[in-house]
């Protein structure tokens, strides 16, 4: 196997996915645990799934194996689902207290 | 048969027990009254048979039979000596128990059968059968004991009996009062006659009658020896038994308890004031008769208290107004009279008296009790009089009652009371003739005083309460049986006993000699002297006549009523005022040895208030409130502190962790969120 | 033009690359800060599209279909729905809660940091040469990406697909249950 070039600005390898793959899961964390409203958590926590995927497919990639294709897959099933039970949850909440604000639901709280 | 000896007190014992424990409160009184007449009834029976078995073969040598060993302490030391002690238990029949056994037991079953008609009706019948039955299995171990142990288990027994029965009517004050005062006077006589029973134990190492007999014949000089207070041995000893004697047998100066004892129910004081247990005293002397031989001195120090006793006693019964209280004098006098022989070493005739005067004792005393309950309870003789024609068995048989302790011929107290003053006629001691005198002034005493009796109570016309007079009625047949077995034995008691001057053999004599030790020391005769035929008839005579005398003037001063003798008596006022309170000797007892006890007590009782109960009592009390101060106050602040505390910390933190419950599900977030970067690190720092 | 088209060829894949990176962060940043009720989920929408475009330039050609059937077409669609339902007028601003903004800011880029460092560690230099040939064979056949996926999927791994199915079923239910009137 001829040695390969090493990534570079121009030559975008592993490093770069998983760069960007670590940006948008921050994001998505940020958007997780600073956000008041239920449905942009949900849509942050669909952001890090996201994130997670492209990691996944990065090392697939690299490793030519199928393995982490197979993965991902998995993780979308996973996500639909959540999003779907999620949702779910947050239709419950708003018909009890009438908005979707996250810290509506403080019983918890003491 | 004789070996059935111990069986005699054990049938007595088994009807107390019965009628006390097993026989239920609602019994019949006729199932007590069987179980206690059959058991003394059998006890009397073996006692004759026993007695004819004894006397058919053994006679006069003692029948011994030891039951067990009581005690054996081992070896003391005593003024003669090391003495290795052993006490033991067992009975004894020789010619003196045999005549004790008799009389117990033949005359105290007709007093229970007597007590079943006298007693009927009253609310304690079953205790008070139980007493009696009890009294006698007391009585019969102590006349039958083989030794001054078990004599004196027997002492102590009819002591209690007497208390439980002087005291029967225990919700009537008098008779409580009169039962303490009989145990408490006789316990003090029983202190002596324990301080000597000490001294024979401590010398001789056994209190066996054989035993100490055989010793003291071997030894008869040492024991004259000066032992303590400046008496010999046999003088300490037998002063010591003397005094307990005065106790039990009430002379002077223990008789105080004998007239208040007549508080109890009248056939209690037939047999046990009359007959038996005031005799035990006598019974004690004569067993001891080789002590009281070995000391000349206190043995006349007894005929010299006796005969005194008898005079005083017979004094004082001239002017009771209550009828068993002349009775209750009256024994004292004639127990002074058993006194006088024993003292004179007459020994067979104070026995024989003794004998004479249960019969005749005894029978005056159910007489006595039958008036009293004809009248319904009265007591009085002021308020007696012409009950011979409305009692005549009654006072046919206090009739022959009162011959008899008269001494008239041919009555049975003529016959003892002559060989008590032939004995003293014929005595050896200095001033004999003064002790004779007194006692042929006591027998015209007792004569005079007993026929008051008779004529004020049965002569005369009636001078009771006109109601109590519509109740009279004659004893029935339980109450008048006794009465005329008593009078035939009243009888012909003395005939046993006549003596050589008149025609007979002096049997009875005869038959007790074995018992008096033959201890011929330094001149002290054995026996004293018998006085010659004539002699003897002649003194007979005399105290015929001045006892056939003396009946007559007491009938002729009282045969109307008792106005004639009150106005005898006002003539001799301060004498009169001396007999009627007894000397006042109760009183001077009371004032000096009562309110001394009794200012001890109150001493006692004042330092254990102040001592003990403020002092130790209450200190125990402060010392525990402290303690338990001390414990509350660790208890408050060490433990309580401990509780508090942690509590304390536990809201601290609880404070500090519930802040993170904020309930924001941001907040929940982001520490899941913080967690896993840390999880991250941790997985960094490790790889 | 003949220069832009070398340039095109020898650098087309980073460039498009660096395109789509972009529009995907661009599409974060937006769901995050995005007020209106509608515009969020769009801007999510965008970004679903250019990790689909990332996938297909890695040779995960299956993947990134399904992504942008499931995520745009389904996931997106239930929010629109779901935001629809609720009658949402306006996202509220981010109010500050309880101070967290900072320390959230902090917590995510070091997150992010320390998972890169960590992940560098072993892997760099790896060759990636036949990597897009490996990814489209299935038992030395080429056979295309699909074919070899879902041979690896169905014969290697039945049994969690059987349970992902399963965990759909449930994730259904559970939706149905949730979302009732009572």
């Amino acid at each position: 196997m001829s040695p390969e070039a090493a990534s570079s600005l121009w030559n975008v390898g592993t490093e770069h996915y998983l760069a960007l793959s670590l940006l948008l899961f921050g994001i998505g964390l940020f958007g997780v645990i600073n956000r008041r409203n239920l449905i942009t958590i949900l849509m942050s926590i669909e952001l890090m799934l996201n994130a997670v995927n492209l990691n996944l497919v990065a090392f697939s990639y690299q490793r030519g194996d199928l393995l982490g294709q197979v993965f991902t897959v998995f993780t979308i099933t996973v996500a639909a689902g959540e999003a779907a039970v999620g949702l779910g949850i947050l239709l419950a909440m708003f018909r009890l207290r009438q908005t979707t604000r996250v810290d509506a639901a403080n019983e918890l709280a003491g | 048969m004789r070996d059935l000896l111990w069986l005699v007190p054990l049938l007595p014992l088994l009807g107390a027990l019965a009628n006390g424990l097993l026989v239920g409160r609602r019994a019949s009184e006729k199932t007590v009254a069987w179980i206690a007449c059959g058991s003394s009834g059998a006890a009397a029976l073996l006692g004759v048979g026993v007695i004819v078995d004894y006397l058919r073969v053994q006679s006069p040598r003692p029948f011994a039979l030891p039951l067990w060993e009581w005690m054996s302490p081992g070896v003391l030391p005593t003024v003669a000596g090391p003495a290795n002690l052993t006490i033991g238990f067992g009975f004894l029949l020789d010619p003196l128990s045999v005549v004790m056994l008799f009389v117990v037991t033949f005359v105290g079953f007709w007093i229970h059968l007597y007590s079943v008609g006298y007693m009927a009706g009253e609310p304690g019948f079953r205790r008070y059968f139980t007493y009696l039955n009890l009294f006698l299995v007391a009585m019969l171990v102590l006349v039958l004991g083989d030794g001054y142990a078990s004599m004196f288990l027997g002492w102590e027994g009819v002591g209690l009996c007497s208390y439980l029965l002087i005291g029967f009517y225990f919700d009537r004050e008098s008779a409580a009062d009169a039962g303490r005062k009989a145990f408490i006077v006789n316990r003090i006589g029983d202190f002596a006659l324990l301080a000597g029973l000490f001294a024979l134990a401590g010398r001789f190492g056994t209190l066996q009658f054989a035993e100490i007999g055989s010793q003291i014949a071997a030894s008869a000089d040492a024991l004259r020896a000066p032992y303590v207070l400046g008496l010999s041995f046999a003088g300490f000893v037998a002063l010591c038994l003397f005094l307990g004697a005065t106790g039990k047998s009430a002379q002077i100066p223990l008789y105080i308890w004998l007239p208040d004892a007549m508080a109890g129910p009248t056939p209690v004081s037939a047999l046990i004031h009359a007959a038996t247990m005031v005799t035990a005293g006598v019974y004690l002397v004569v067993r001891s008769n080789a002590i009281f031989q070995l000391a000349p001195g206190i043995s006349a120090l007894v005929a010299w208290v006796g005969a005194a006793t008898a005079l005083v006693a017979a004094g004082f019964a001239l002017v009771q107004t209550d009828l068993k209280k002349v009775l209750a004098y009256s024994t004292i006098s004639q127990l002074g009279y058993m006194f006088l022989a024993a003292g004179l070493g007459a020994y067979a005739a104070a026995i024989f008296h003794l004998a004479t005067h249960a019969f005749f004792k005894a029978l005056l005393f159910l007489a006595a009790g039958a008036v009293i309950h004809a009248l319904g309870g009265e007591q009085d003789l002021r308020r007696m009089g012409g009950l011979w024609t409305r009692l005549p068995r009654t006072a046919r048989a206090f009739g022959i009652g009162a011959l008899a302790i008269a001494g008239i011929l041919p009555f049975a107290g003529f016959w003892s009371k002559d060989a008590i003053l032939s004995a003293a006629a014929a005595s050896g001691t200095s001033g004999h003739w003064i002790l004779y005198a007194i006692g042929l002034l006591t027998a015209g005493l007792t004569a005079f005083y007993m026929f008051r009796v008779f004529a004020l109570a049965f002569l005369g016309s009636f001078r009771g309460d006109p109601k109590a007079g519509h109740h009279l009625h004659d004893a029935p047949w339980t109450m008048a049986l006794p009465l005329f077995v008593l009078a035939v034995g009243a009888v012909a008691a003395g005939w046993l006993g006549i003596p050589e001057a008149l025609g007979g053999e002096n049997r009875f004599g005869r038959f007790l000699e074995p018992v008096v030790a033959k201890l011929a020391v330094n001149g002290v005769p054995a026996e004293p002297a018998a006085l010659s035929h004539a002699a003897e008839i002649g003194g007979m005579l005399l105290a015929l006549g001045i006892a056939v005398a003396a009946i007559l003037l007491a009938l002729r001063i009282y045969r109307a009523g008792p106005e004639r003798g009150a106005a005898l008596s006002r003539k001799f006022p301060r004498l009169h005022a001396l007999l009627e309170h007894k000397a006042w000797v109760d009183e001077v007892y009371d004032a000096t040895i009562v309110r001394g006890t009794w200012g001890l007590a109150r001493l006692a009782a004042k330092f254990d208030a102040r001592a003990i109960d403020r002092g130790l009592v209450e200190g125990a009390g402060r010392l525990t409130v402290f303690g338990s101060w001390m414990s509350g106050l660790f208890d408050r602040h060490v433990v309580d502190g401990l509780v508090n505390l942690s509590a304390w910390l536990l809201d601290r933190f609880s404070r500090s962790l519930r802040r993170v419950q904020t309930g924001a599900v941001s907040n929940y977030a982001f520490a899941i969120a913080l967690s896993a970067f840390v999880l991250v690190c941790l997985y960094a720092v490790w790889r | 033009m003949s220069f832009l088209a070398g340039f095109l060829q020898e650098n087309g894949a980073a460039i498009l690359f660096y395109l789509f990176a972009g529009l995907a962060l661009a599409g974060a940043v937006g769901v995050v800060t995005w007020k209106s009720p509608m515009n969020g989920p769009l801007s999510l929408l965008v970004t679903f599209l250019a990790v689909a475009a990332l996938f297909l330039l890695r040779h995960a050609g299956f993947v990134g279909i399904v992504q942008i059937f499931v995520y745009g077409g389904g996931i997106m669609v239930l929010f629109l729905f779901v935001i629809m339902l609720v009658n949402l007028n306006r996202l509220e601003a981010s109010e500050r809660v309880w101070r967290q903004t900072p320390w959230a800011l902090l917590l995510s880029l070091l997150f992010a940091g320390v998972v890169g460092v960590v992940a560098r560690a072993n892997w760099s230099g790896v060759s990636t040469a036949a990597s897009a040939e490996r990814l489209r064979t299935f038992g030395g056949e080429v056979v295309g990406n699909p074919q070899a996926l879902g041979q690896e999927l169905f014969r290697s791994y039945l049994l969690p697909f059987e349970i992902a199915s399963l965990f759909l079923l449930v994730a259904m239910i559970g939706a149905v249950v949730l979302g009732r009137r009572e």
